[in-house]
C-alpha cells in the first residue's frame, strides 16, 4: 500500500473520503445545494451541524470512523482486527479490483469497523459499518469481526452498540457471505442469552441480509430519521410489483409505525440517548438468571 | 435454446414445474402427519407447511416450504415465497419440537422470501433475523434439507442446522442468477456467467463447508416418477443421522451448531 492512499486528500470540499453522491459542489466556490431542499450551504455550516442541513435536515452521509467520533468519548476507542480481509472464495469476476477501488474510495479495509470504546464513560464494544466500502456489504470479513466482537463482549460482559448501514449480503462471496448471516445472528443471541445489551442504530440505508441478521436483533432498535430500513430495496420491489410505492414507504418512520424500531433520534441526541439507555440497563451487562 | 452452462441449467431445472416439491418429501419420508397452522399473531401463511408426524418410529416436526405443481396449487401456497408470518409459524413448531425434545426437519424450496408491501411491514427481515437466532441455540436437533430452490434470506431463515443436505439437483445462492447478472452487468441475459460464478450447486458449496451432504438425485427427477428407492434411502438417512444427533448432549450438540457456521468464511 502506498503512502498516498493512507493519507488521503479531500476529495470535494464537503468532506474527507465520505462523497456524498447527491451532491454537486461548486469548483470555483466550494459552495453546495442542500440535496434535500436545494438551499445553498457553506461546509462549515453543515459540519457543525453533525453532517446535516441546518434549513431542512436532510442527513449527508457519513463514513464509519466519523460515527465513532460523534458516539465515542475523545480518544477512548480501541479497534480490533484493523487489518483482517476477505478472500475471494469463488474467485469471482473483478472482485479483487472491486475491493482494491473500495479500499481507495474509503480509506478502510472493511465496511465494518469494530472495537471497543467508552460512551461518556459507559465501556461499550462498537461496530460500526461504513457505504463507502462496498455499500457495506458483509462478506467473510465483515461477519468474522462482527462475530468476534460479540464473542469478546460476552466473554467481558460489555453491552453492543452498531451503527448500521449496508446493501446487504456481498454478492461476491456467494454463500459464504449468506452464511454470515447465521453466524452473526449466533453471536448475537449468545451474547443476549448471557445477559448482553445490544443496541443498534439504523442509517440509510440498512438492507438486504444485514438488517435479516444483526441489524434486526437488537434489544433496543434506534434509527435515524429518514433512514431507509428494509429487507428488499425499493426499487425490486418496484420492479416485482409492477407498482409505485407509497411515498415514505420503508422510511424510519414508517418501520417505527410498523413495530420494528423503538424510537428515532436525531444526530446531534444519539450519544446522550444511548448513554441513558446503558445507565438504565445497569451500564449494559446483567448476568443472566438461570 | 442457446447452450447454457451446467450451473444455469441446474438452476433452471430446480424451478421446473414436476420435481418433487416440500409436499411430495413429507408424504414419501413422513408417516400420519398432521399439519398445525398459523403465527398466533396474525395470519396463516399457506407458503410455509408445518406438523408433526413420525419418521420411522421417531416422532419429528416437519417445516416445509411448498411450491404446488399446478397453477391453482401455486397460487395457492403464493409460489413458494413465504411471509414473515410463515417465518413466525415455524419457529412456533420449532419452539414446541424443543419443549418435547423432537427433532425439526426443514425442507426448503424458495425463489425467495415473499417481496411485497405487506411483507415488509410485517418484518420480513426480523422475522428471518430471529429465525437464524433462535435456530443456532434450537435445543433440539436440526436437519435443513434444500430440495429445489435455496433462495437467499428466504431459504437460510430456515436452514440454520446441525447438518444442512442439499439434493444433486438444487441451487442455494445468495442471490438469483438473473439478479445479480442485472446487477453487476446490468443484463439479465448474463444469468448463465453469474450462475457459474455464484459456486451455487451441491458440489462446490460441500467443499466450502456450506452443506454437510449431497443427495444423489436420480436421473430425470420428476413427480411422476417418485421413486421408492430414492425416498427409502433418504428416510434412512434422516433416521439415523437424528439418531446420531439426539444421542448428544445438549451442549455438545450446540456448540457443534454453532462452531460448523462459525468457521464458514475465509479472511486474513
Amino acid at each position: 500500500m502506498n503512502l498516498k492512499s493512507l493519507f488521503k486528500q479531500p476529495q470535494n470540499t464537503l468532506e474527507g473520503t465520505e462523497s456524498e453522491q447527491n451532491v454537486k459542489v461548486n469548483a470555483k466556490t466550494g459552495d453546495f445545494n442542500c440535496p434535500g431542499c436545494g438551499a445553498p450551504l457553506l461546509r462549515t455550516e453543515v459540519r457543525v451541524n453533525y453532517y446535516s442541513c441546518p434549513k431542512c435536515d436532510y442527513y449527508f452521509r457519513i463514513g464509519g470512523r466519523r460515527r465513532l467520533d460523534f458516539i465515542c468519548d475523545k480518544g477512548s476507542f480501541k479497534e480490533f482486527d484493523a487489518d483482517m480481509i476477505s478472500h475471494d472464495p469463488l474467485t469471482f469476476p473483478n472482485y479483487s479490483e472491486k475491493l482494491d477501488a473500495a479500499r481507495q474510495k474509503s480509506g478502510e479495509k472493511e465496511a465494518v469497523i469494530c472495537g471497543v470504546g467508552k460512551i461518556n464513560g459507559y465501556p461499550c464494544a462498537v461496530f460500526s459499518m461504513d457505504a463507502n466500502f462496498m455499500m457495506g456489504s458483509m462478506g467473510a470479513a465483515v461477519g468474522e469481526k462482527i462475530t468476534k466482537l460479540f464473542e469478546y463482549a460476552t466473554e467481558n460482559k460489555l453491552p453492543v452498540l452498531g451503527v448500521t448501514v449496508s446493501g446487504g449480503a456481498r454478492m461476491q462471496e456467494g454463500m459464504v457471505s449468506l452464511v454470515q448471516m447465521a453466524k452473526t445472528a449466533g453471536a448475537v443471541k449468545k451474547h443476549s442469552d448471557a445477559g448482553g445489551l445490544y443496541i443498534v442504530l439504523l442509517t440509510n440505508p440498512t438492507t438486504g441480509g444485514v438488517t435479516a441478521s444483526f441489524a434486526m436483533l437488537g434489544d433496543i432498535e434506534l434509527a435515524e430519521p429518514g433512514a431507509l430500513v428494509g429487507f428488499a430495496g425499493p426499487r425490486v420491489i418496484e420492479q416485482t410489483l409492477r407498482q409505485k410505492l407509497p411515498d415514505g414507504f420503508q422510511s424510519a418512520e414508517s418501520t417505527l409505525k410498523c413495530g420494528y424500531i423503538d424510537a428515532i433520534v436525531e444526530r446531534p441526541h444519539q450519544k446522550n440517548f444511548i448513554t441513558a439507555l446503558l445507565k438504565m440497563h445497569n451500564g449494559g451487562f446483567c448476568d443472566a438468571v438461570n | 435454446m442457446p447452450s447454457i452452462n451446467k450451473s444455469y441449467e441446474k438452476v433452471l431445472r430446480a424451478r421446473g414445474k414436476q420435481r418433487p416439491v416440500a409436499s411430495d418429501c413429507i408424504a414419501a419420508c413422513i408417516s400420519d402427519f398432521i399439519e398445525l397452522h398459523g403465527d398466533r399473531g396474525c395470519k396463516d401463511d399457506s407458503a410455509i407447511i408445518a406438523g408433526i408426524g413420525y419418521l420411522g418410529q421417531m416422532p419429528v416436526t416437519v417445516i416445509g416450504i411448498e411450491k404446488g405443481h399446478t397453477t391453482p396449487e401455486k397460487i395457492a401456497h403464493n409460489f413458494g415465497a413465504a411471509s414473515p408470518e410463515g417465518y413466525r409459524k415455524a419457529l412456533r413448531q420449532m419452539k414446541l419440537a424443543e419443549k418435547f425434545h423432537r427433532p425439526v426437519l426443514c425442507f426448503v424450496d424458495t425463489a425467495g422470501a415473499y417481496c411485497g408491501i405487506e411483507a415488509e411491514e410485517h418484518g420480513q427481515a426480523e422475522a428471518i433475523a430471529r429465525n437464524l437466532a433462535e435456530m443456532m441455540t434450537l435445543k433440539t436437533p436440526i436437519i435443513s434439507v434444500i430440495i429445489g430452490e435455496g433462495g437467499s434470506g428466504g431459504a437460510i431463515g430456515l436452514a440454520v442446522a446441525d447438518e444442512v443436505w442439499m439434493f444433486s439437483g438444487a441451487y442455494y445462492s445468495v442471490v438469483a442468477p438473473e439478479s445479480c447478472a442485472n446487477i453487476l452487468w446490468k443484463d439479465m441475459s448474463h444469468a448463465d456467467e453469474a450462475a457459474e460464478s455464484l459456486c451455487l450447486t451441491a458440489d462446490p458449496l460441500l467443499e466450502l463447508g456450506i452443506i454437510d451432504r449431497k443427495i444423489e438425485e436420480p436421473e430425470n427427477f420428476l413427480k411422476q416418477q417418485v421413486n421408492d428407492e430414492f425416498f427409502n434411502a433418504l428416510r434412512i438417512g434422516l433416521y439415523t443421522t437424528f439418531e446420531k444427533l439426539c444421542s448428544k448432549s445438549t451442549r455438545e450438540l450446540l456448540d457443534t451448531r454453532y462452531e460448523k457456521f462459525r468457521r464458514v468464511g475465509r479472511y486474513d
